[in-house]
């Protein structure tokens, strides 16, 4: 309902709606461009480190990959998608990390049972790669 | 004890009430639903995760994949979402032209993608690397695929809204699916990072 | 009994033939005739008294939250009746089939029995009953006039219809999965179902699913964007708290499900490899994947009633709910920890001592909040005046059946006693004592709290406790004796036994069935009895219960509106504290109401969709393309409708209320 600032004071909900579907932060030129750069620059990267093979531990070139990922994914949230504590009155990030949280525990959750399992039931089979 | 303002007789409903906007709801509720779309993501993920290396004696990724492919591909993903925000810019300005250009140039963006990365997997299926093949290439087929399809129907869905805009112009609605659709292309760059981090860079590192 | 396995195809008809219809089954054949001449029958009485079109209009296309909401809940009880059919002949066969006696079922026709039984009773009778009492009570309880998304949710509705009726067709026309409710490869892998049975189940969740999941959304919104003003988050009544945490849960669970169901169909129609047992494929990876889905929809089903049972204990003792605020944490700790538990469907998998001791606990961990909301209700029984009216007897009936239930899941927990009790009747009986002891008693709790609500009138008491104590002592006599013969060691979804000293418990299972059977008689008896005695039960202040909450402040059933004015909110008990504080209805001022407008695009859509699956589930290819193309159209044609909206004119909101104004007065 369209929450009636005069009556209702006491009201919890500090997205005002009339001001219509704005509800994502102000996008602005400067935003835009300076994600942009940043997301070139965080892409580059790890495909040249790749590409070129410039880390020689294959581990650490993994982490350093990954870390990039992580840095970028944040830069599209803030810079292309408006992402901050205050749209939707908080709604917009609270799912976001609630969504997260569940993207974590699917994912390593299931890589470590999976894992465990193999182990476990498979044990000197763990080379899956050649098993036709 | 009771005050005074206790005693008397609070409001308990609103006298002068207005329509309330429509659409105040669909922001949210979009950003939900895309949340809900990063859960199929994540569980696809997850499966390349687990298969991910189950090459069943076929071929792996340092056989397949070619970075310099990728590399171009991620190019215009990335440019289809500068100029969606261009877009997105000249909409607050309200200029229908502009607008409509930059729809059209993130549109085309998005085509190439999309060109780029049919060319990929016919060239993979061409050489028996079928998403038959293995555990591997199912999870890389379906996983890559998915998020091709869900840069066509965010291609069919911009062709829509910029005949809409072209029929009514940015009225309060159209802006709304403009902002809907931002949010979801926006969205599909960053399921991309993903990808060409965790298959195809991570791939290459196996 | 050999099955038919056409293995040709056609283009016009794909793998559909006349072999499909099972004739050899004299069993679905009669269920056939019964049916049909049912349909017939209803169909010709809506032609005759000419009911189609108010249907069409005033039903099937409503985007009224009221009117979806009853539709769920007509569904979900039509639905129950299959599901129940299909438990019966389970208890029959399972009675019958010893000393060498086969029973009456074979094993093909067992086996889609007990996956049908389980899907339907899962995805078509709990979650429609469970989103029908939501989607009816939620808008009304904070104050609201709709759903966010009005259309949304009347496609919602068609859905999980379609869903249904893919399901439903099964019966009649080629075969149901016999995997089990689950369907687990490498058994529901093409090559060992290699015909219709999977695929209904896939597309029959597959279109429902879509439906649960934008239902979900959409009362999320619902509960984040239209409270009245002054509800604040600490502010709304427990049960929209528990519908909030349910959806976030659908919201964030459903996807899983189909992104499994998907990678399923990929293996079975495409050839992929995710879950076959070579070229590196993993059937494990499904199990893990669809529980991370399965365990988080437990808590689907019955947070929403923990809200119910909270609404009901508070209203029928008189008092303000104990603990509010540890019952909403205890709501939100479960809804997060449900994510971390999925495990414990599959400790005897293999994944080892440490992983399974991880899940154990966890497990055990989220009996803690469960707990202490048992104790927050007895709390609010303590020292209340308590009314032993019909919801308040099935929720005692609750609190000691499930309790029960909680306890011997607390026992499979533990993993070295689930190594000894997995894929037992024990876990049969277990699951069963806290669905139907949790998620069923607290539907037919919230049936007869808000039935006077939706209708205007009371249901009838005598036949309620007729139907209460059938289903109660029913449901002990039939569980009971299978948690003694899983500690025995008798696995689950067994077909005919050796060992005839087991008889006995079977026989005395099978009366509880017959028993509940009666009970589920006793409250269509007692619906029927209560439309036609309705003068006697009416109840005409809108607050039959003296309740707490905003719905009771409206009149029953409803305006199309829910509240000419919207409320202002300053306690938790709103309604309680408007009463207690002097409120007096407003009899003047009324405006006109800005009101969604009824759409068929909903039903056209979902009918679509079934169509699409029904074409995939039979290789009719050329039909699936079609479909989907149709439906693609029409999806786009709709969003070309800008005018989704219109005002109820002041008129006619001014005719309504003085209509109550005079009813109220001529009461007093």
């Amino acid at each position: 309902m369209s929450a009636n600032h005069d009556t209702a004071t006491a009201h919890d909900r500090h997205d005002a709606h009339h001001a219509h579907a704005d509800g994502h932060g102000h996008a602005t030129l400067k935003g835009y461009l300076t994600g942009f750069v940043l997301s070139v620059i965080l892409t580059a990267i790890p495909f040249w480190l790749v590409m070129t093979g410039a880390i020689e531990n294959k581990q650490a070139a993994a982490i350093v990959v990954m870390v990039f990922a992580v840095v970028q994914i944040v830069v599209h949230m803030v810079y292309f998608l408006h992402m901050n504590s205050s749209s939707e009155g908080g709604w917009s990030m609270l799912a976001m990390m609630f969504t997260i949280i569940l993207v974590v525990i699917v994912l390593t959750g299931s890589l470590w049972v999976m894992y465990h399992l193999n182990t476990n039931m498979m044990p000197g089979l763990h080379d899956m790669s050649e098993i036709p | 004890m009771a005050t005074a303002a206790e005693k008397a007789v609070p409001t308990f409903y609103v006298k002068d009430e207005h329509d309330h906007a429509e659409g105040g709801s669909t922001m949210l509720g979009f950003w939900i639903y895309l949340m809900s779309d990063c859960l199929i993501f994540a569980i696809l993920f997850a499966v390349y995760g687990v298969l991910g290396t189950n090459y069943a004696a076929g071929p792996a990724p340092k056989d397949l994949f070619d970075l310099s492919l990728v590399a171009v591909n991620t190019t215009m993903l990335l440019l289809s979402s500068i100029t969606y925000g261009f877009a997105m810019l000249t909409m607050e300005k309200n200029r229908v032209a502009a607008t409509q250009a930059w729809l059209a140039v993130t549109g085309l963006f998005g085509l190439a993608f999309l060109g780029i990365e049919l060319y990929e997997f016919a060239h993979m299926i061409h050489e028996g690397a079928t998403p038959q093949r293995s555990g591997f290439l199912s999870a890389f087929f379906t996983l890559v695929g998915t998020h091709g399809l869900h840069v066509t129907f965010g291609t069919v869905w911009l062709v829509t809204l910029m005949i809409q805009v072209g029929k009514r112009g940015l009225i309060a609605a159209n802006r709304r699916r403009l902002m809907c659709l931002s949010m979801f292309w926006h969205f599909l760059d960053v399921v991309w990072i993903g990808v060409f981090t965790f298959v195809y860079l991570m791939g290459m590192l196996r | 009994m050999a099955v038919p396995q056409p293995v040709e195809t056609t283009f016009l008809f794909g793998r559909l033939t006349w072999q499909a219809f099972p004739l050899h089954e004299p069993i679905v054949v009669a269920t056939f005739a019964v049916v049909a001449l049912g349909g017939v029958a209803v169909l010709a009485a809506l032609t005759w008294f000419r009911l189609w079109g108010y249907l069409w209009r005033e039903w099937f296309t409503s985007v009224d939250h009221k009117k979806i909401g009853i539709m769920y809940m007509m569904l979900g009880l039509i639905m129950l009746l299959r599901g129940f059919a299909d438990a019966v002949m389970m208890r029959l066969q399972q009675a019958m089939a010893f000393n060498g006696s086969e029973g009456y079922l074979n094993a093909h026709h067992y086996d889609q029995i007990f996956t049908a039984h389980g899907v339907i009773m899962i995805f078509f009778v709990a979650m429609p009953l469970v989103t029908g009492l939501m989607n009816y009570v939620v808008p009304l309880q904070i104050g609201a006039r709709d759903v966010s998304f009005p259309f949304l949710n009347n496609f919602s509705f068609w859905m999980t219809v379609g869903g249904a009726v893919l399901v439903m067709a099964s019966l009649f026309l080629g075969e149901f999965a016999q995997t089990g409710w689950l369907a687990y490869p490498p058994l529901s892998n093409i090559g060992y179902s290699p015909w219709v049975g999977v695929d209904y189940y896939i597309w029959g969740l597959q279109v429902a699913g879509v439906g649960t999941t934008l239902s979900g959304i959409n009362l999320i919104c619902t509960i984040i964007k239209m409270r009245a003003p002054g509800m604040s988050l600490m502010k709304m009544p427990v049960f929209t708290w528990t519908s909030l945490c349910t959806n976030v849960l659908i919201v964030a669970s459903f996807p899983v499900l189909t992104a499994v169901l998907a990678l399923l169909s990929l293996d079975r129609y495409v050839g992929t490899n995710f879950f076959t047992n070579d070229f590196g494929g993993n059937p494990m990876m499904y199990v893990n994947l669809i529980w991370i889905w399965g365990h988080p929809e437990v808590y689907i089903l019955i947070l929403p009633l923990f809200g119910v049972f909270s609404e009901v204990t508070s209203t029928f003792s008189g008092k303000k709910l104990f603990g509010y605020t540890s019952m909403v944490y205890a709501t939100v700790v479960i809804t997060v920890l449900s994510y971390l538990v999925w495990l414990h469907h599959f400790f005897t998998m293999g994944s080892g001592a440490s992983v399974n001791s991880f899940f154990g606990i966890t497990t055990m961990i989220i009996s803690i909040p469960t707990g202490a909301k048992i104790f927050n209700w007895l709390f609010t029984m303590y020292r209340g005046r308590i009314r032993f009216e019909l919801p308040m007897m099935w929720t005692v009936a609750f609190m000691l059946t499930f309790t029960v239930g909680g306890m011997t899941g607390v026992l499979l927990a533990v993993p070295p006693a689930d190594f000894v009790l997995h894929n037992s009747l024990f876990l049969v009986a277990h699951f069963h004592n806290v669905i139907i002891g949790g998620v069923l008693f607290g539907l037919f709790a919230g049936i007869a709290y808000w039935w006077p609500k939706a209708f205007g009138f009371k249901l009838d008491p005598f036949w309620g406790k007729v139907s209460f104590w059938c289903w109660v002592v029913g449901f002990w006599l039939a569980f009971m004796p299978l948690y003694i013969l899983g500690l025995m060691g008798v696995t689950r979804r067994m077909r005919v036994f050796d060992d005839p000293s087991l008889q006995i418990w079977f026989i005395i299972a099978g009366l509880g069935a017959a028993l509940i059977a009666v009970g589920i008689a006793a409250m269509l008896i007692q619906m029927f009895v209560s439309v036609m005695r309705r003068e006697k039960l009416v109840d005409e202040t809108g607050d039959p219960w003296d309740g707490r909450t905003l719905e009771w402040s409206t009149s029953s059933p409803p305006p199309a509106y829910n509240f000419a004015f919207t409320p202002v909110v300053h306690d938790n008990d709103a309604w309680w504290d408007m009463k207690k504080r002097g409120y007096s209805r407003p009899l003047s001022g009324y405006r006109p109401i800005h009101m969604p407008k009824n759409t068929g695009t909903g039903v056209i859509l979902a009918g679509l969709s079934t169509v699409v699956g029904f074409a995939l589930i039979w290789y009719i290819w050329w039909l699936a393309a079609l479909g989907f193309v149709a439906l693609l159209a029409t999806a786009i044609g709709h969003t070309f409708n800008y005018h989704r909206d219109f005002h109820i004119p002041v008129e006619e909101v001014t005719r309504t209320e003085e209509a109550r104004t005079e009813l109220l007065a001529a009461r007093s």
